[in-house]
């Protein structure tokens, strides 16, 4: 056990070097390729008017000169140390975890990826909790009543949910819901949780609802298929043989036996949600991770990019550790292999 | 009234071919202490019989109707809440491979606890306690760790052990056991057998082994019931239907039987065709296409259905023969070939 959870470990290690130098490579490295100098680079930290001279000096103190492997030190060196940075108008401190500083606003990348987590995070748990609830009982339900009317219309609502692009759903439903019925607000707000729980769930209702809808859609399916699947296994025979309570042969035979595809899913899904609902929260203009993300793309921030991608990468494959780790709490097979 | 009596059991399911008739009429009975062989090649009806006497096709798509008595209460239709109180309590099932039938996710010890816990309201110390003398009692070593065992970590026979430790934890009057052995190694089957013999007396419940190896139950049966086609076509006394077997199927078993004491070189007897359908089962004789003696029941074979008729003290057989003529086909014929192989 000591071992799976050290290999895990060290495979997710692996995992974010390679992800940082991939990121690293695209954003610095091939631009290069292109034909980017490194004064083009330096030139986005100075000002529009500043004289070749300048921008040769700043590229030079910035480090655009040096080999890419030496780039890329000092890029993880500040992640853990800090970095200072020095364009020419000062020394600017950038403190650890240093992600750069973003060419737009001067900043440094990382306290703004700070102050929009927890809107994300508040965002990816609620509709989590919704869409693993919602999503597990009906394809449970379905599964138990397979072929009736019921598991019918919640197959077709799953195929609507999964096929539906979250920006059509997250529209229809600002129109009816917020501007039609006035029931919700009409996006952009956010109240941070420890100032106003009820209002923070009153804001985040719909976003958490449309984001479930389209996530509750795949673990329907997903469930249904895993509960026909293991409900004709053997031992849930032997469950019934013993005398067990057909909604725990369900539940406790059935159920836990189909989840662990189910807990694989939800690792990289959860994952990749916190590090950004990039169209709910574009939909519904919520300043979370996911926007940050795209207005750095649309005004070719650099740093932010690379900030917001690292931390995405990140979640992503602690998430996907979390729950390679809880796959041996689950399927205790796993812990001989 | 005997323990267990099953009157004109019928158990069929509709499906889009047609209705299968898995088991048609089917009538038996068995006592405390006592062991009923029930024998048959796949698809013939043993395992969903047992399933259906355990009420586990409650619920399901089948029709069932006949009766079964079971200490003086009839289950068929009695409530399926009331007969799952039974399953497991009164009446428990051993099943063939005992790692699928396991839950995988679960300990041995887990999953005992947990059927002992069904019909018995004590805590989970005294269960576990209870789980690993249960363990003890079916000859696992050093049943106090192997309790925290999951299912793969045992070998074949331990976790059928482990499966019959579970089957008897709550001290079944009626004990089934469907195909025990078949999924384990042939130096393991005799062990098991043995061990379920032993329980059984200590218990003192009724046993029905549910095999297609009718060497298996001879020697442990007190009765034997050979089924085809979802009908009993031969049902009597142990040593009756093994020393005298009246009927050509039963013949063809015997002559099925691999045995050691015969010469390498000479071939089994085996029987010619596969099992009937059981959807369009032959009319008359399901058996009749697969008949050696077929054309000596001048076209009966094809169109009546022959009764089951006592031909010696219990012993009752399906076939459109003459008793005679039964006894001398077996005695010249069948006896001297299965004898010198």
């Amino acid at each position: 056990m000591l071992t799976y959870i050290i290999r895990r470990l060290i495979g997710a290690l692996a995992m974010l070097i390679v992800v940082s130098m991939v990121t690293f490579g695209i954003f610095f490295v091939v631009p290069q390729w292109a034909g980017a100098t490194p004064e083009a680079l330096a030139s986005r930290y100075v000002g529009r008017a500043a004289t070749p001279e300048t921008v040769h000096l700043v590229a030079e103190r910035l480090g655009f000169y040096d080999p890419v492997v030496v780039q890329y030190g000092r890029f993880v060196k500040g992640i853990f140390t800090g970095a200072q940075y020095d364009y020419g108008a000062g020394v600017e401190q950038c403190p650890a975890p240093c992600f750069g500083y973003s060419f737009i606003s001067g900043q440094p990348v990382w306290p703004d990826l700070v102050d929009r987590m927890p809107v994300t995070f508040s965002l990816a748990i609620g509709a989590a909790i919704l869409w693993v609830l919602g999503g597990v009982a009906i394809g449970v339900l379905s599964a138990l009543r397979r072929g009736s009317f019921f598991d019918r219309l919640s197959m077709g609502t799953a195929l609507a949910g999964v096929s539906l692009p979250i920006f059509f759903t997250g529209m229809v439903s600002l129109v009816i819901f917020s501007y039609g019925l006035g029931w919700t607000p009409p996006g952009g707000a956010y109240t941070p949780l420890a100032e106003n729980p009820a209002l923070w769930a009153y804001d985040l209702l719909l976003p958490w609802i449309t984001l479930a809808f389209l996530f509750a859609a795949t673990y329907a399916r997903l469930t249904r298929a895993g509960m026909l699947e293991t409900m004709g296994e053997d031992y849930i025979r032997t469950a019934r043989a013993k005398g067990l309570k057909e909604r725990e042969v369900i539940v406790k035979h059935g159920l836990r036996a189909a989840l662990t595809p189910i807990l694989t899913l939800f690792g990289i899904d959860f994952g990749l949600l916190i590090g950004g609902a990039v169209l709910t929260e574009t939909t519904y203009t919520l300043p979370g991770l996911g926007q940050y993300a795209i207005l750095a793309i649309r005004n070719q921030d650099l740093p932010q990019v690379m900030g917001v991608v690292l931390v995405a990468a990140l979640f992503v494959v602690v998430a996907s550790l979390v729950v390679d780790l809880l796959y041996a709490v689950v399927d205790p097979r796993v812990r001989l292999s | 009234m005997s323990f267990l009596e099953v009157k004109d059991l019928k158990i069929h399911f509709p499906t889009d071919d047609g209705l299968v008739k898995s088991v048609d009429g089917l009538t038996f009975d068995l006592e405390r202490g006592k062991t009923l062989g029930i024998v048959g090649e796949s698809g013939s009806g043993k395992s969903v019989t047992s399933l259906g006497i355990l009420g586990l096709h409650k619920g399901g798509r089948a029709r069932i109707s006949g009766e079964i008595w079971l200490d003086g209460e009839e289950l068929n239709g009695a409530s399926a809440e009331h007969v799952r109180g039974l399953r497991g309590k009164k009446m428990a099932m051993i099943f063939q491979d005992p790692l699928s039938s396991m839950h995988p996710y679960y300990t041995v010890g887990h999953q005992i606890i947990e059927a002992y816990r069904i019909h018995n309201d004590v805590s989970k110390q005294v269960a576990r306690k209870h789980a690993i003398d249960m363990l003890g009692r079916v000859g696992i070593p050093e049943p106090a760790r192997r309790v925290d065992s999951y299912p793969h970590e045992f070998s074949g026979g331990m976790r059928q052990r482990a499966m019959i430790a579970m089957a008897l934890s709550c001290d079944p009057e009626l004990l089934i056991a469907d195909e025990p052995t078949t999924a384990l190694d042939v130096t393991v089957q005799a062990q098991i057998l043995d061990l379920m013999v032993d329980l059984q007396r200590e218990f003192n419940s009724a046993l029905i082994i549910i095999t297609h190896d009718l060497g298996v139950v001879a020697e442990l049966s007190d009765d034997i019931l050979v089924m085809y086609g979802g009908k009993c076509i031969e049902y009597g006394p142990a040593d009756s239907i093994f020393y005298r077997p009246e009927h050509p199927y039963t013949w063809g078993l015997l002559g099925s039987m691999p045995r050691l004491d015969r010469e390498p070189t000479e071939r089994l007897l085996p029987i010619k065709g596969s099992p009937p359908s059981l959807i369009n089962v032959p009319p008359g004789c399901a058996f009749h296409p697969r008949c050696p003696y077929a054309e000596r029941t001048q076209g009966k074979a094809e169109t009546e259905v022959p009764a089951l008729t006592e031909t010696e003290g219990g012993h009752l057989v399906r076939c459109h023969m003459s008793r005679d003529e039964r006894r001398g086909l077996w005695e010249n014929e069948i006896k001297p070939v299965l004898e010198t192989q």
